[in-house]
């Protein structure tokens, strides 16, 4: 394939393999992506996908493996290689300078960078760059105070502005709401089918790769699995490949709740962001025992500071919370009286402390009180780790031991741990942020499967999620945060994914 | 009494006569810091730069007879301590803050220690430019004997916002400060950056220090900075990490350190050591205002471990 008559730029790969040591983290993958085509690489977490991309990009070295770029083969050594076959990487988390205007950041990442650059000349050459494309972002504007929407696309501009023809894209949708996200892909698959771009997408998002992708690679715990045309599959197909003989969960069984007992109520809830700007305004919502209402919503639209409010982290700045009708401040004390328990997101970060051990994180609910505490001073560590080693078995957390430092666990092991010590008293309302994020399949399971738990047993919870499929998978009801307000409540039986987007992006 | 001739009138003179006379050396320390957190490092030790600098200044121009050559030997003396700075910082689990308050002590104790020799001789000053040739008024005529070291340092804010703005360095410095993984996901090596920006910022700090001994209060001894150099450090914060906001909050500082004595100049004497504590009061309330536990700095450079 050497007829360069399109700019878009075809890549393979072959037999692809990745050694760290005694660990295979990816073996024989061997991927072809035809040039003006959207390809999605689809993977559970740790699948290999980042390895398979981070080898292709020059960040490792295969171990194995050749990279053929437009039927020639070559050797990309390092990112500048890649970046010099016109390979491009737009990441996960954005690499843009947040106090750099846009503009700033564009001409800075030029290799060619002047060393004085002429504000009026390059503007002009920028704004007519921005002609030709279909992104438009303003220029002038510092990146940090940029939509999370512009800034993926300022990313993607990048790529193109540097000239990279191929590029591979690491779920560029996850932090964008439906309508921003079709947009963007919408635009990039125009692109590649007038052969101006090759794009690899790596995501979980069946819809989007039903909707925009050319053909499809999957990859199974570091293997290659297979690949073809979307059109020649089915979304359960392309399930099946990914995740093997596992099922896909169904939503989970649910007794019905007889009692119509409001148990959490938030009133009127103000609070601020770390800029002192408002981030969340007027938030009411009432959650019932033995419900769990869902908070969706694209990330950054108050919902963690919402959480950070409830579980303490956050001073309100107006309004109350009441709990079975009574005031509830976010202390231990009132916590510990209102049966009230949390799972931050990012567990390491919000509830442990990651250099104590894990019986230690495991009491922190209960060092105070007997029989771990005696005469309201004395710790006594034998109570302590007796408790920790019953709550290791009965929750699986993979440890080596109720002594070992937290931080030391993975991911699913640390959410685990803070969910053994979260639910297992009695648990009256239940804040839950982003549960899952970064697990893989079985902890994902597990771990729904114990909220659900908490709900027919009774408490009522709150869970705030990014992912939308989690919302509609768990909630009873659902809200949607948009901008710090809450723009849609309903149950979940009247409602749709598309419905729940529209409110997401801010219609009504 | 001449000095009482202006009554009233003479504070605001003396104010601003006092302003520009001792902002000087808080705005190179200042421009210094600015340029060191930019790139994403606190360096804490300029305060012992700013003594060794007035130190090795006032030892060259006495033994050399050359105010000058005094001030570009602190500079160079002042850079050693940058680069030191720099130099450490980058080894891996060294916090910047805990060395740079090792660095300060080390620089205030040599400068004390090499210094003792230099106490009673007279070094010769730097010389200032006459602006008050028109004027006959001999209270005018004092407030605009204005050192060149000021307006190189206001020329220095100036090129250094234009630096930060249009050139490759100045954006480069601030990427390295704002995100280090972008820098470095770029190519360009993230401890070089700062390093080079932590050694020039020293440069700025010696030469501020240089300002002390050679010029204002102009005599080496070991009260001599009583503090600026850490005060300068409150100041960028306060000047929101922009060099002309530096430049600006410099002559605030300048101009509270010059209540006390120009009160004095017109004879009222109370609450003396009141109005001298003026600009570490000041320093104080900016600190109050400007840290909230509702929110972070506005303007802080991503990666800065104080802000962090």
């Amino acid at each position: 394939m050497t007829d360069k008559t399109m700019p878009a730029v075809g890549l393979e790969t072959v037999g692809m393999t990745k050694i760290f040591g005694s660990l295979v983290a990816l073996e024989d993958a061997s991927i072809r992506v035809a040039p003006g085509t959207m390809h999605a690489l689809l993977g559970e977490n740790g699948a290999g996908k980042s390895t398979l991309v981070k080898c292709i990009m020059g960040f490792y070295q295969p171990t194995r493996g050749k990279i053929i770029v437009d039927g020639v083969e070559e050797i990309v050594r390092n990112p500048r290689d890649a970046m010099k076959l016109k390979l491009g990487m737009v990441y996960q988390h954005f690499t843009l300078v947040p106090s750099l205007t846009a503009a700033e950041n564009l001409v800075i990442s030029r290799p060619d960078c002047p060393s004085i650059v002429n504000w009026t000349a390059e503007l002009a050459n920028l704004e007519a760059f921005l002609d030709r494309m279909p992104f438009k972002v303003p220029l002038r504007t510092p990146v940090s105070s940029l939509s999370a929407g512009e800034k993926q696309k300022l990313e993607i501009l990048k790529q193109l502005y540097l000239d990279r023809r191929f590029l591979i894209l690491d779920e560029p949708t996850s932090v964008l709401t439906p309508g921003e996200a079709d947009e963007i892909l919408g635009l990039l698959r125009d692109m590649t089918r007038a052969g101006e771009l090759t794009i690899l997408m790596i995501t979980h998002k069946f819809r989007e790769v039903n909707a925009y992708c050319d053909e499809v690679s999957v990859l199974r715990r570091g293997k290659y699995v297979g690949s073809g045309k979307v059109s020649d599959l089915t979304t359960d197909e392309m399930a099946h490949m990914m995740i093997g003989d596992t099922k896909l969960r169904e939503r989970s069984a649910r007794v019905e709740q007889g009692a119509d007992r409001t148990v959490l109520e938030l009133s009127a809830l103000f609070a601020s962001d770390d800029e002192g700007l408002p981030a969340i305004a007027s938030v009411d919502l009432k959650v019932k025992a033995g419900e769990i209402v869902g908070i969706a919503g694209v990330s950054g639209n108050g919902q963690s500071e919402l959480v950070e409010v409830l579980s303490g982290q956050r001073d309100l700045d107006d309004g109350r919370i009441f709990i079975n009708g009574q005031p509830f401040e976010p202390t231990r004390q009132h916590m510990d009286k209102f049966k009230v328990f949390g799972l931050p997101e990012e567990p390491l970060k919000n509830a442990t402390a990651p250099r104590l051990s894990v019986a230690e994180n495991m009491a922190m609910r209960s060092f105070d009180k007997p029989p771990i505490s005696q005469n309201g001073w004395w710790l006594s560590p034998r109570p302590m780790k007796a408790k920790a080693r019953e709550l290791i078995a009965q929750y699986r957390v993979k440890t080596p031991g109720p002594d070992t430092p937290i931080q030391n666990l993975s991911g699913g092991n640390v959410q685990r741990a803070v969910l053994a010590r979260e639910l297992s008293g009695d648990v009256e309302v239940l804040i839950v942020a982003n549960p899952c994020f970064g697990l893989d399949f079985a902890s994902v399971a597990d771990i729904r499967a114990q909220i659900i738990e908490q709900r027919n047993s009774g408490a009522a919870v709150l869970l705030v999620s990014e992912d939308l499929d989690e919302i509609l998978e768990l909630s009873d009801r659902v809200a949607v945060m948009s901008e710090g307000h809450i723009t849609y409540v309903s149950p979940i039986g009247e409602t749709d994914r598309n419905t729940i987007g529209h409110a997401m992006a801010g219609g009504h | 009494m001449a000095v009482t001739e202006l009554g009233w009138t003479g504070v605001p003179l003396a104010m601003f006569a006092g302003a520009i006379r001792v902002s000087t050396p808080f705005l190179f320390v200042s421009l210094g810091e600015c340029l060191t957190e930019k790139s994403g490092r606190v360096n804490l030790g300029l305060e012992g730069t700013l003594v060794f600098g007035a130190m090795s200044a006032y030892a060259i121009a006495y033994l050399t007879g050359s105010p000058w050559l005094g001030v570009l030997v602190a500079g160079i003396a002042g850079s050693c301590f940058g680069a030191i700075h720099g130099f450490i910082s980058k080894l891996p689990k060294v916090n910047d803050v805990a060395l740079g308050i090792a660095l300060m002590m080390f620089g205030t104790g040599s400068a004390f220690f090499l210094g003792k020799s230099f106490i009673q001789p007279q070094a010769p000053h730097l010389p200032s430019i006459d602006f008050g040739f028109w004027t006959s008024i001999p209270q005018l005529k004092v407030a605009l004997q204005i050192n060149p070291l000021f307006f190189v340092g206001l020329a220095i804010a100036i090129a250094m916002s234009w630096m930060f703005r249009t050139t490759r360095i100045g954006l480069i410095v601030r990427m390295t400060g704002d995100s280090s993984a972008t820098a470095l996901a770029m190519g360009y090596s993230v401890d070089r950056v700062r390093l080079l920006a932590t050694t020039v910022g020293g440069f700025l700090a010696g030469v501020g220090g240089s300002f002390l001994s050679l010029y204002y209060p102009g005599a080496w001894n070991e009260g001599l900075s009583s503090g600026q150099g850490l005060m300068a450090v409150a100041l960028v914060i306060f000047a929101r990490w922009s060099p002309m906001m530096c430049f600006w909050a410099a002559l605030l500082f300048g101009a509270a350190g010059a209540i006390g004595p120009a009160l004095q100049s017109i004879g009222i004497s109370q609450g003396y050591h009141f109005f001298n504590a003026a600009p570490y009061i000041l320093t104080l309330v900016i600190m109050i205002v400007s840290i909230s536990p509702k929110r972070s700095l506005r303007g802080a450079p991503g990666e800065l471990s104080i802000t962090r």
